[in-house]
């Protein structure tokens, strides 16, 4: 099939960016929408001229690089998908589709499709872990976890972190990422002793990190790839609520020892 | 060159405790006086990275991708072994040893495989306390599947996203670690060379990948956990960046490197659709548990295959190999496909699949049950084919998925250049010449959290060091070559992409050194490649320049190593004259066609020493012994 594609050019964060149309000409159904821009990519160096840069890793829809803006919709119209596993067979001969980066101001531009969410690791690097330094283990079998806790805790854990939520939000809001993270950590008994402490700290991070707040539009669990559900940001709300009332995950006040 | 393996002495089941003992220690107050590089944030890099940073080490940690999240052990899929026997099945740390070296047909080295069934139990741990949320009883006991390659069930697993679980706790722990400011994370960064400096490793040069400056970064130890080597076959199951650029600068600084023709080609992908394929995608093997393989038994048999009758049908895994059925070794079932496939029984187009049906399955469990295990991986292979495995087999085929061989290292996991850890997929040392299933994470995350920690410590406290700055001579050469690489691909300014050659070079390579190999092909592709290694340099065309992100110029750095690694897999190949795991060479074969090893001359690894531009390659040898697991032409049936 042929298509027409509008794409997002941005030479890098200072540049301000414009959409260019090239044709996507003999395009099988077969391919994935990022090997329909590999097909246009060697069109364009053929032509000497500079390919579409856009992220992607392993083109199975686990590692979270790729995204875009695939007709306004975070990695395109088919529901559960990460762009990488959109198969042109979604699409039709003849169509226009307009490819744009992830569009939020925590997620600068690098350069065409390609955006910056380093913002992510340090809402993690605050508090989206369980502190078990290595060696410290008891037995695996220790600790049971009710299977529900565990199946419930993988759901959130399916995170790929790959920003469509971010991009999907009127707001611009990372709470579905954060959430995923505090609801994993927090179902599971492992992870009672740091639960408000967690909370605080991801969401205070979330906060400078200049992403929006919530208001409940649900784009974020529409646009996830791995279907993550709201229900875990009613998670977040009240485990933050619960520490700020009860002063739960405060640092505890250091008394002198007597030695 | 000499290959001085270290083992300490004693027997297998007390050598890893005597010789955390006799090893060395750096006080507390000194590790912080150290520096460490850490090269990839896969299991085997994030792991060491929050264990080095743990014990006080400052640590630099570098990826090429935008977050040390994303490293290609996130894609793995089916599980993670460990010696826990809670299924009260037998198992056993010397069973899931055995195991382990005979599934990588005697050409591992004993000792490293005992440590890492050793350590297999305390990664489980390690990860439960991480909060990695592994499938579970009702009764909140963790659970277990079975693999390929073992008659007990000590897979332990997290729905068909594994890797990605394992891959996010050693990721938080490392996150852990940036916060408190213990690990300087650059992410899109590249590694291009090595430093060494009086004969140790002191430190890398990188390429920012956003803007192109190319940096020294000087430390007291290297380690690398850059992963494996498959997309030399373009079509592989690896990430689109996974590349062996890190440990092919390494192997010419000095490094030798060991069994570079021991690749794995994973039995259960989904098949090639097109030219424009850019990549394979596999289906986890644990699907072999409740899946079974057949093809029709007629050739050219073109019927769908719901009126295919089952007298019909060859479930040839079943029946050439009885005991272990669908669950024979990857390097069988992969050359089981290819023969059905060479006969002109594949299925779907091309001819080059087989069918893994799950209806019986499905019959006796329910779709629920089998939802339930492998909802994601059906979902997956249902984007990517529009056929739905709950109606219709899958087709899979083989590909390339994993490289046993690697940078060759010492039982403290150091390479031949003093100070550079090797550790992951990146090192050669413990799947012999085919690796198990579940055997990968369990071998990135042992090296990572539990001996490196020890090892690399042990080295740091019997070892002086002089004092190294980024304008020492050797780190300016390091540069200048790297700056001058990199100028030296953008500018011939040639007519083919990048990719065309790639794609060319992975043609070569999977027609002469993939699952079949035989003397003529090896010598014609050892023919080709350097055509085309010396075409590429002529005529490729990169665009761009240096100083932004540019994708090409990446793709180019690496494709040129493959180029040059291509020949040394190849060559390798050519040289060990006998059949064992994955390398199959036609010439050495059992009447029934399986794999003749030859003990008499190749029970040994293989290492190959950098010996200059333009002059061939040395190759060194390891013998093997094997005191505890005696060789035995290896026996599925």
């Amino acid at each position: 099939m042929n298509l027409r594609l509008h794409v997002w050019r941005q030479r890098n964060a200072a540049d301000s960016g414009r959409f260019v149309t090239y044709p996507a000409a003999d395009i099988s159904p077969d391919m994935s929408f990022l090997e329909m821009l590999d097909v246009v990519n060697e069109g364009l160096i053929a032509r000497g001229e500079d390919p579409i840069a856009f992220d992607h890793d392993c083109r199975e829809g686990i590692c979270g690089t790729c995204g875009m803006m695939i007709d306004g919709q975070a990695h395109g119209p088919r529901r559960a998908t990460t762009a990488c596993q959109l198969h042109m067979r979604t699409f039709h001969d003849g169509d226009e589709i307009t490819i744009e980066p992830w569009r939020a101001d925590s997620f600068p531009v690098v350069k065409d499709l390609v955006v910056d969410r380093t913002a992510f690791d340090r809402i993690v690097a605050a508090g989206g872990f369980i502190t078990a330094p290595t060696g410290s283990a008891p037995d695996g079998n220790a600790i049971p976890v009710p299977k529900t806790s565990a199946d419930l805790a993988m759901d959130a854990a399916a995170c790929i972190g790959c920003g469509a939520c971010v991009a999907a939000c009127p707001n611009a809001s990372a709470m579905l990422f954060t959430a995923a993270k505090v609801s994993h950590l927090g179902l599971l008994p492992q992870g009672q002793p740091e639960r408000y402490a967690r909370v605080r700290r991801m969401v205070s991070q979330m906060d400078a990190e200049g992403f929006g707040t919530c208001t409940n539009h649900f784009e974020c669990e529409a646009a996830c790839p791995k279907s993550i559900s709201v229900r875990f940001i009613a998670r977040l709300n009240r485990d933050y609520l619960r520490a700020v009332l009860t002063g739960g995950g405060e640092p505890a006040r250091v008394e002198g020892g007597a030695g | 060159m000499e290959l001085r393996a270290n083992v300490p002495d004693g027997p297998i089941e007390k050598k890893w405790d005597k010789h955390r003992f006799e090893m060395k220690l750096v006080n507390p107050a000194n590790k912080r006086k150290h520096t460490i590089i850490v090269v990839g944030s896969g299991l085997a890099g994030a792991s060491s990275a929050a264990s080095l940073a743990e014990l006080g080490y400052n640590v630099k940690c570098f990826c090429y991708q935008d977050s040390p999240r994303r490293a290609h052990s996130i894609a793995a899929q089916g599980g993670i072994n460990a010696a826990k026997n809670y299924q009260n099945d037998g198992d056993s740390v010397f069973r899931l040893f055995y195991d382990t070296v005979k599934g990588g047909d005697y050409r591992s080295r004993e000792a490293n495989v005992y440590r890492l069934a050793q350590l297999s139990v305390n990664i489980i741990d390690q990860c439960v306390a991480q909060g990695v949320p592994f499938a579970r009883e009702y009764g909140g006991m963790l659970a277990n599947r079975s693999f390929g390659g073992a008659q007990v069930s000590r897979t332990f697993y997290a729905r068909g996203q594994t890797g990605q679980q394992l891959l996010l706790g050693a990721y938080q722990a490392l996150e852990r670690q940036v916060g408190l400011g213990k690990v300087d994370m650059h992410s899109r960064h590249e590694m291009l060379d090595l430093v060494v400096v009086d004969g140790r490793a002191r430190g890398i040069v990188t390429r920012d990948m956003v803007t192109g400056e190319v940096e020294p970064h000087v430390g007291d130890a290297v380690v690398l956990a850059t992963g494996g080597y498959g997309n030399v076959f373009y079509l592989a199951t690896y990430a689109k960046g996974a590349n062996a650029t890190a440990i092919w600068r390494a192997y010419k600084r000095g490094a030798a490197f060991a069994n570079p023709c021991f690749t794995q080609i994973h039995p259960t992908c989904i098949p090639v659709t097109g030219e424009h394929q850019s990549k394979l995608t596999l289906m986890s093997e644990s699907l072999r548990n409740d899946g079974r393989i057949w093809v029709p038994r007629k050739k050219g048999d073109t019927r769908p295959p719901p009126q295919i009758p089952d007298e019909e049908r060859d479930y040839y895994l079943e029946r050439q190999y009885p005991s272990f059925g669908n669950l024979v070794p990857r390097d069988v079932a992969s050359r089981a496909a290819k023969r059905v496939c060479d006969e002109g029984r594949g299925v779907g187009p091309g001819g080059y699949g087989v069918y893994l049906d799950f209806a019986d399955a499905i019959r006796r469990l329910g779709e629920s049950v089998i939802g339930e295990k492998y909802g994601n991986l059906f979902e997956m292979y249902e984007r990517i084919t529009a056929e739905n495995p709950y109606r219709v087999p899958m087709r899979i085929y083989p590909a390339t998925h994993y490289t046993m061989g690697g940078l060759w290292v010492d039982y403290n996991l150091m390479s031949t250049i003093p100070g550079l850890h090797v550790i992951g997929e990146a090192n050669f040392s413990d799947h012999g010449a085919n690796r198990l299933g579940a055997s990968a994470l369990m071998q990135g995350l042992a090296d990572g959290y539990f001996v490196v920690p020890y090892t690399l410590g042990h080295y740091l406290a019997s070892t002086k060091l002089e004092p190294v700055g980024p304008d020492h001579a050797a780190f300016e050469e390091a540069e200048a070559a790297v700056a001058a690489r990199v100028e030296k691909l953008l500018g011939v300014h040639g007519t083919r992409s990048v990719d065309s050659f790639h794609r060319e070079l992975g043609k070569i390579m999977w027609e002469h050194c993939g699952m079949a190999r035989n003397e003529g092909g090896l010598k014609s592709a050892l023919g080709k490649i350097p055509d085309l290694r010396e075409e590429f340099w002529r005529d490729v065309k990169v665009l761009g320049e240096n100083e932004e992100l540019n994708q090409s110029l990446e793709k180019a750095g690496r494709v040129a190593d493959f180029l040059e690694l291509g020949e040394l897999v190849c060559l390798d190949a050519l040289e060990r004259r006998e059949s064992c795991g994955g390398h199959f060479r036609e010439e050495f074969q059992t009447p029934d066609g399986e794999a003749r090893r030859d003990d008499e001359r190749f029970s040994h690894v293989a290492a190959w020493e950098y010996a200059g531009e333009g002059r061939p390659p040395v190759r060194h040898v390891e013998p093997l012994g094997f005191e505890y697991v005696h060789p035995t032409q290896r026996s599925y049936k």
